[in-house]
Order: structure tokens, then sequence, then C-alpha cells
């Protein structure tokens, strides 16, 4: 019955064979085998076929089919889309036992038949503004929980110092502080250095050299050591943190110390936060000192003064003031880091993702606290006329 | 023991053959200078089950990473599929493409959902087209019975759901050789008996060559044509055949104890 060959190419692995049979039909035949290996050059020349073709029926013919897989599945439920599409009807003939099973197993009849795969669709502006709004609610909320859980495990760490757990606390001392100093001090340093330079371009066309001193020794002591140094924390343990008890969260570590009867925050906020605050401080000062130095190199080498005018003019600008003030708010920007960093880590939902999300955002979230916070503190100095 | 009786009726069709498609040749492994398994030969034929097992610590896994290239032996010869892998890192891609690996937790990327994930080799290694590839895909799921969730991501799913996904993946592009950890690990008795009938059932349609590893005794029963039995203390094989003749014949005590799970 098949006559009038449409086209035949020839594979090694496995072909087919188109015509038109009597009553206009095209009929492919499909020969050996039908499988992942071939499947895809099939799909591309049987798609041109069909395209120039425009048969009203199609009979896929699998009488001489020896062996099929999904792949090859996939090429016959192509053909029934196709064949769809083309408002046209679509058989199978001559389905041998073997093959029949492997369509059976796929479930061919019903394969097809949906429309393309659904896609998550995105809800309308509306119910996304809705859905935002309770979801910054609910972190709103969490994040009063999680101070208020910080406030109370804090209190009952200052009346029983004994649940503190020293060894984890002296580790992260080590981490946060011991671990940071070359890096605090080598930018603090260049840090001291740039300003010196720039400054000197200004005051030296006045001849007011000596003030190089007093301006770095100044704006570092009081604003940028503090700045500075709390950002480096923030990004080498502030996203350590967030990532640590993240990893922790979601291999249910954090479950395991619930049900073995331990609080997770005096367990693990605690320890970071208290060594936080405990060494941030020095390392503010360690970040002044560089910086002075780096401002010393510049004084001694292009603008003619000597070691002791500068220390002198260093030692009249600053006041134990202005070192208290640096000290005070290394403690304050360190509490704020290694807050959200562990409230970061707490929140981490999900796998691999969640728990990049959290470091990141602690990194932004606590860059953003410490501004915010010296933004503050300037203006309540200023009012003060401090 | 209906399983095996299930598996009887099936073995006549297996597609088995004499060819060897893993041969492992005295192969030592451990790390650093702590040796795990000293001088191992053995080889895994094509088309059939072979289930690797032993005691906790006695170096299964680490036996499968070696097989799939993913660490390097101190000593002796690994040949995947006719090709030599140790020490011939540039043939691995290859091989590797040859193979899939369901991983102990699924292994799935956490960033895409069920689809993503399986379509990924798909579209990464053929050149078929978006839509069939999206037909293939609810095909490869709908085979593990996790038809209507192509749009979820793995964090949304249960521990069985996640390894029979990763065995969705593993099996993508119709691998010749499937590379089982522990598939029955944290799985209920009736997903795991499930997931055995798969198994079988993948065998025997596809003839691809499955390579697993596990200590569930039932599973080993049900699927396993051939077995080695590894050992912590030997550092190698102890037991090596068919696991219904060694339960009731080995010559090694301590293998009987293991197949009839005595103290």
């Amino acid at each position: 019955m098949p006559e009038d060959p449409v086209s035949s190419p020839s594979d090694a692995a496995g072909s087919y064979h188109a015509s038109r049979d009597t009553a206009g039909a095209l009929v492919i035949r499909f020969l050996g085998r039908l499988a992942a290996d071939n499947a895809s050059s099939i799909i591309r020349e049987l798609d041109s076929l069909l395209a120039a073709e425009r048969p009203a029926m199609l009979i896929a013919d699998l009488g001489e089919l020896r062996q099929i897989d999904d792949f090859g599945v996939v090429v016959l439920v192509g053909l029934k889309k196709a064949m769809g599409t083309l408002q046209g009807r679509f058989e199978i003939q001559n389905v041998e036992a073997g093959v029949s099973e492997i369509l059976a197993m796929h479930r061919f009849v019903s394969l097809g038949q949906e429309g393309g795969a659904g896609r998550r669709r995105s809800a309308d502006i509306f119910s996304r503004l809705g859905a935002r709004t309770i979801a910054a609610l609910r972190e709103t909320g969490y994040m009063l929980q999680f101070l208020g859980d910080t406030c109370v495990s804090s209190w009952h760490v200052i009346r029983h110092p004994r649940v503190l757990r020293l060894g984890d606390t002296l580790t992260n001392m080590q981490r946060v502080g011991v671990d940071a100093l070359p890096i605090v001090g080598l930018i603090s340093f260049l840090l001291g250095l740039i300003m010196a330079f720039m400054s000197a371009v200004q005051l030296q066309q006045f001849g007011a050299n000596i003030y190089v001193a007093s301006l770095v020794s100044l704006s570092m002591t009081r604003e940028l050591g503090p700045i500075m140094t709390a950002i480096i924390v923030a990004g080498r343990s502030g996203s350590a943190f967030a990532a640590e008890i993240g990893s922790m969260k979601i291999s249910e570590e954090i479950d395991a110390l619930t049900t073995m009867g331990f609080d997770p925050h005096i367990f693990l906020v605690l320890p970071r936060l208290v060594a936080a605050v405990l060494v941030v401080p020095f390392l503010t000062l360690f970040s002044d000192l560089f910086a002075i130095a780096g401002g010393l190199l510049v004084g001694i080498t292009m603008l003619d003064l000597t070691v002791n005018n500068y220390i002198d003019q260093t030692l009249a600008t600053l006041d134990l003031f202005d070192v208290a003030l640096g000290f005070f708010k290394g403690a304050v920007f360190a509490a704020l880091i290694a807050w959200t960093g562990c409230l970061r880590g707490f929140q981490v939902e999900g796998g691999a993702v969640g728990v990049g999300r959290a470091t990141t955002s602690a990194v932004v979230s606590s860059i953003f606290l410490i501004i915010l916070s010296d933004s503050i503190v300037v203006v309540i100095l200023r009012y003060w006329e401090w | 023991m209906s399983n095996t009786e299930a598996k009887a009726g099936l073995e006549t069709k297996r597609p088995m053959s004499g060819e060897p498609v893993i041969q492992v040749r005295e192969m030592t492994a451990g790390y650093g200078s702590e040796i795990l398994l000293r001088r191992l030969t053995f080889e895994v034929r094509r088309g059939e089950i072979f289930v690797i097992l032993g005691g906790s610590g006695c170096g299964k896994s680490t036996l499968l990473k070696h097989l799939i290239g993913l660490n390097t032996p101190l000593a002796g010869d690994i040949v995947v599929n006719g090709r030599l892998i140790t020490g011939h890192e540039e043939v691995l891609p290859q091989v590797l493409r040859e193979c899939g690996v369901l991983f102990q937790g699924g292994a799935l990327f956490g960033s895409m959902t069920l689809a993503e994930n399986v379509a990924l080799p798909l579209r990464e290694y053929t050149d078929l087209p978006e839509a069939h590839i999206d037909t293939l895909v609810k095909m490869k799921l709908a085979l593990v019975s996790l038809s209507g969730y192509e749009n979820h991501l793995p964090s949304e799913i249960s521990g069985g759901m996640k390894k029979r996904a990763g065995l969705a993946r593993a099996m993508a592009l119709n691998p010749q050789i499937l590379f089982f950890d522990e598939p029955s690990a944290g799985l209920d008795p009736i997903t795991s008996a499930e997931l055995d009938q798969l198994i079988l059932h993948l065998n025997r349609t596809l003839g691809t060559t499955m390579v697993i590893v596990t200590h569930e005794l039932a599973s080993i029963f049900s699927v396993a044509d051939r077995v080695i039995m590894l050992d912590k203390r030997a550092k190698g094989i102890v037991a090596e055949g068919d696991p219904r003749h060694l339960q009731e014949h080995s010559k090694n005590p301590y293998v009987r104890r293991f197949f009839n799970r005595e103290a």
C-alpha cells in the first residue's frame, strides 16, 4: 500500500521512511531504533517534513521498530501534538508488544493532550503588594521577637554569668578580633596615608602642614576608625555568623539544641555577641593607631614635619573624650553586627540559596545599621555641643 | 518473600551479558595515610544490578566516589565503560555523561524547580527542542510518581520525593550505568520497596547497569544480582556472589551473620 515515497533519510542506528498511502494519509514507518541518540535529529527532520506536507492524517507505523526509549516516545508525542495544531488526525499502527509496553509505561495515550508545561504564574500587582506587606510585617514581628529573646537571654546571662559558654566566646573573640587585626591595620594605615595626602594638597597652600596631624587623628578616632573597623568586621564576621547559624538551621542542628533543652540564644547568639562587643572596641583603637601611623609617614616624608612635631600636634588635638567616643561606638557597632548576623542566620529557610541570601543580607543590613546609628550619635553630640 | 518471586519472573528478560562495564584492578583507597581499602579487584558486568555492601565505615561510599571519579585512588586502576579513568581526568566528562548518580539526599539544586533540575542535563547535552524537553521532563517525573510536582522547589517536598526527583534527574539522559548511594536510607518501607521495583523495572526495560551502595537487607535480596561485601578490618572484599547463596553457604561467619541479621 505505501507508494509515492516522500523522504527516507538513512541512519545507521535507526531511521524512518515517509510516504503517502492511497487515501492520502502520510505514513511514517520507523525502522530499527528510536532512542536518545537519534531522537533530536529525527524530530527536526519530521518537523520540516510536516511543515512542508501539512497532511490531514498521519500514521506512524511502528511495525519495524525494534527499540524505543522515552526519547523515542517524545518523538511520537511531538508528532501527535503537531497534528493537533494542524487539526489533522494521528494514529499509530502495528505496535509490537515490547514497544507497546514502553508506550503504556509512559502513558502515551494521555501525553501531549494538555498544553505546554504550566509555568508558575506571577500574581497581579495587588496580590504581590499584599504578599510583600504581609511578609514585611511578619519579618518585623520576628525581628522584635528575636530582639526580645536576645534581651531576655542577655539578662539571664548577666544574672547567671556561668551559663555563658566561655570556650565559644573565647574562640569567637579570636576570630572576630585577633584574626581581623592584620587586615584592619593595613586598611587603616592606608586610609590614614590617603587622608594625609589629600588634605596636605589643600593645607600646604596655607602653610598649614601641621594641621594634617589634627585632621587625620581627629577624623579617624571619632568617625572613620570605628566605621571602617565595623565595616570590615561586618564583612568578615557578620557574614560568617549568618552562614554558620544558617547552615545549622537547615541541617536541623538548632532544632536538636532546642530538644536537648538548650536555649539556642544562649548557646549561639550570646557567645558571638559578647565576643564582638568585647573585642571590636580594641580593634577600633588599633585602627586609630595605624591610621595615625599612616598620616605620620606622609607627614615626615612629604610635609617636612618631624616625628615629634606630628605626635605633639596629634596629642594636642585629641582629648580622652574623642578616643572614648570611638571606643564606645566600636562596642555599639559590634553589638549591631553580631545581632544582625545571628538574626539573619536564624531566619534562613530552604537550602544553600537561603544561606547565601542571609549572608548578603547580614552584611548589607549591618552596614546600614552602622551608618544609621553613627548619624544618630553625630546628631546627639551636635545637640549637646560636644 | 514475594519480592524474590517477582524478581524470578523478571530474570528471564534480564539484559545481562558477560561483558564487564566497570573494572577495578588492585585499587587502594584511603585518605592521607589512612588506608580504607587495600588492593581491591572486582568487575561489574553490563546489565546487572551490582550491590556494594558492608557495615558502617567500611568504605562503601568511598568506593562509590572512586568509581565516579570524585576521588582518585592511591594506587591501582579503574576502567569504566572501556575507558581508564585513573590518571586520565580528561576522559571523565565523557564517561560521566554515560553515568547517572543518585546521591543520598537527592542533591537537587535548591534554586531550581524539579522540572528545571531534570531539564538541566537535557538542555545542556541534547539539542531537543524546548517543547519536547518539557514533555520528556514530565515523563521522567511521572516515572518516579512525581507528576504534578514539576514546579515545586526541592525545599517544598519530602525526603523521599527529593530522592525520587534525584533519580529522575540521574536518569535524564538514559545513562548506561546508574550509581545509587544508599537509595533506601531515610525512606519508609513502602517507598523503599517502590524504589526497588523502579530500579528493577529500569534495569529490565532499559538494560541499565546499576551499582548500588546499601546495607538494607530487604532491598539487597529483592534487587541484587551480585554483591560484594566490604569489611573494615580486612580492608577489602570478604564475600562476593549471589546474596541468597551467601546467606546460606558463606564460609565466613561474619558474612552469614550480616545476611541473617544476627548480633
